[in-house]
């Protein structure tokens, strides 16, 4: 094969699952494949992994993909027109604005929540369980009882409460999910934390003098990643879906923001009429919402076969 | 040791255990309860409006404004505040709402029945169907069947609910005429029909009032509907991977080999089986929807208390929407615990030893 270099005669396939791995890289390229192998053997995962790269260069190219400005209507000739009209292929809102324009434009609001949110509540979560896990005793006896009862909260009512407080805003209601978000990911890195705490190897790396830091951060954190990475993305949707209904109540994005909840919202009052102004939006929810749920279980089966429940 | 003595020890062993886990059950209780309480105080208190300031204007004069703060007891030191706060709190008293000026706890009282109403018929389809479906998945696994209910479940984890419920509305009201506008009554009723419970199903049972009974159902059956298929995702989903694992168990090898019927089999032992802790399921499910009716008693102008929370929000009538928060926030946390003990009594498996 000519991948294979001549000091290797070995396939770039054989290279990677070798069981005798030459380096580090080579093991973890190793796993890494077979991670893919399996991940990419569920087609529905595939298909979410593409919708969310979709979502991605969509956000990433908002500004050359939009044929018009997502703020900027056209008052005057072009008010609620229906899907296919000349020029506006989804219809155009009550202002005049293209919807297609606005849902691309759009798509970075959705995307910046959602990895706004993931980059708080994720490390946050995850430090309180392995600290928790690592440390026992009286300091995981008291961070495990605050996890639980945010854990107990509703969700949506007490993200709505601290948005009421802080004022509507698309920061804010940031800023409200994330709070409300961290409590199963401390859960789940104590667990993984309680797994791998009296292992040989942690021993190991106590034994060599290894600051009790040290070793959450180096030695206990990674073994949570996995496990840690299924959960936030299978909890993406769920995020998407409420940053959404925190934006139809007129408490996340702020108009003109072309934020997919908050247009739902403005396309109410024509729902009889011109049903189109509320429905695309919606319609963009349910696929990136979808894509997320579809890559996350994707994603525990391949590199969580313990909790796929097949 | 004689054995009259080895026994009552061990009784009383027991017993001492029972105690100590229900002791712990009320730390939790208690401690949760304290938590949500610290919360919506904290939140009372980041708000950037003055509560002194709310209720007098920003024209008062200094010494009026100084007097009201100690009357409001927002002088002594925060802790004593949170003191108050709570012992407020748990005689049900939040403070007096700015929109309706009825004390928040009188407003709540009126507009729970209609939120538990809706909830409760949501959760009651969402189980009915959802199960059934949850058992054929399990039984028909990886066939037509199985991927339907997946997607109906992936579909169901995937949507806006508000956004559901807008299209029907669309389809449903709209066009089809099959359901009645929003809203919990028809104006005719409104006041000729007088409620007991609140519960206005039970109650036009209840007085034989057929006809306000069909309008009724035909206002909450959209709603419900909605509510039920959300957490039919939840519990068909959670019900085929119960029933997956029970169904893999030796013991159903054992019945399969005495002959009984597959029906039998399915319904009468792996079921019977997965019913713990699926009732845990379906207990968080009603949980869910007593917070996701928020949206959709917005969609549907459902007289409840997420659609006084919302308007609440709406007019920065702050005692309103945290004494909400804090009776939802209550009622779920009463569900979650209830539905671990129940976990823990009715499975012999998970009992302590």
């Amino acid at each position: 094969m000519s991948l294979a270099t001549e000091t290797r005669p070995m396939t770039r396939r054989e290279w990677l699952l070798s069981d005798r791995p030459q380096s580090r890289l080579q093991a973890r390229l190793g796993r890494a494949y077979m991670t893919w192998r399996r991940f990419s053997a569920n087609r529905l995962a595939v298909v979410g992994l593409l919708i969310l790269l979709g979502l991605c260069f969509v956000a990433a190219f908002a500004d050359l993909l939009a044929p018009h400005s997502p703020v900027i209507g056209n008052l005057a000739g072009a008010r609620l027109l229906p899907p296919g009209s000349e020029g506006y292929l989804l219809g155009t809102d009550d202002q005049g604005r293209d919807i297609l324009s606005r849902l691309i434009h759009g798509s970075r609001l959705t995307l910046a929540v959602v990895v706004l949110v993931a980059i708080i509540a994720a490390p946050v979560g995850l430090i309180v369980g392995a600290v928790a896990g690592y440390a026992g005793g009286w300091l995981d006896a008291i961070l495990m009882r605050i996890t639980d009862i945010f854990l107990a909260f509703p969700k949506l009512v007490l993200a709505l409460a601290f948005v009421a407080a802080l004022g509507p805003g698309i920061e804010n209601a940031v800023i409200a999910i994330a709070v409300t978000s961290w409590p199963p990911y401390a859960r789940i890195a104590r667990a993984e934390t309680l797994t791998v705490r009296n292992s040989d190897y942690i021993a190991a790396v106590r034994l060599m003098g290894a600051s009790p830091a040290r070793i959450v951060f180096r030695h206990v954190v990674p073994m949570c990643m996995s496990s840690l990475i299924v959960r936030v993305t299978l909890d993406m949707a769920g995020i998407i879906l409420t940053a959404a209904g925190l934006g139809f109540l007129g408490l996340g994005a702020q108009p003109p923001l072309p934020e997919w909840g908050a247009m739902i919202a403005s396309g109410r009052r024509f729902i009889l009429d011109q049903w189109w102004v509320a429905t695309m939006p919606g319609i963009a929810i349910l696929i990136v919402s979808l894509g997320f749920n579809l890559l996350g279980d994707g994603l525990r089966d391949a590199l969580d076969p313990r909790e796929s429940g097949q | 040791m004689s054995g009259t003595e080895y026994l009552s020890g061990r009784r009383r062993a027991r017993s001492r255990k029972a105690v100590a886990a229900a002791l712990q059950f009320l730390v939790v209780v208690a401690t949760t309860y304290i938590g949500l309480l610290a919360v919506t105080f904290f939140i009372g208190r980041v708000i950037p409006i003055d509560p002194v300031l709310a209720v007098l204007g920003d024209r008062a004069p200094a010494h009026v404004v100084e007097r009201t703060r100690e009357a409001m007891g927002l002088n002594l030191p925060l802790y004593q505040q949170f003191f108050i706060y709570c012992r407020q709190a748990l005689s049900g008293d939040f403070g007096v709402s700015v929109l309706t000026t009825n004390a928040v706890m009188t407003d709540i009282r009126r507009v729970f029945p209609a939120t538990i109403e809706l909830a409760t018929l949501g959760t009651l389809i969402g189980a009915l169907i959802g199960v059934p479906l949850g058992v054929l998945a399990a039984v028909k696994r990886g066939s037509i069947a199985d991927q339907i209910v997946r997607v109906i479940g992936l579909v169901g984890y995937s949507v806006p609910i508000f956004w559901l419920a807008l299209l029907a509305l669309l389809v449903f009201y709209a066009r089809l005429k099959w359901v009645a506008y929003p809203g919990r009554i028809d104006i005719v009723y409104e006041y000729t029909f007088s409620p007991i419970t609140g519960f206005y199903l039970v109650d036009a049972l209840w007085q034989r009032q057929w006809d306000v009974f069909r309008d009724v159902f035909r206002h909450i059956i959209l709603p419900a509907s909605l509510l039920g298929y959300f957490s039919l995702a939840y519990i068909s989903r959670m019900t085929r991977s119960f029933m997956l694992n029970e169904l893999q168990q030796e013991y159903i090898v054992a019945a399969r080999a005495k002959g009984l019927s597959e029906a039998r089999i399915i319904w009468g032992h792996a079921l019977r089986n997965a019913a713990v802790p699926l009732v845990t399921v379906i207990a968080l499910s009603y949980a869910g929807l007593l917070e996701g009716s928020v949206l959709t008693e917005t969609v549907f102008s459902w007289p409840g208390l997420g659609l006084y929370i919302t308007n609440s929000l709406q007019n920065a009538d702050m005692n309103a929407v945290l004494g909400g928060t804090i009776v939802i926030g209550s009622v779920f946390i009463g569900i979650n615990l209830l539905s671990d003990l129940l976990y823990r009594t009715l499975d012999p498996r998970t009992r302590a030893r």
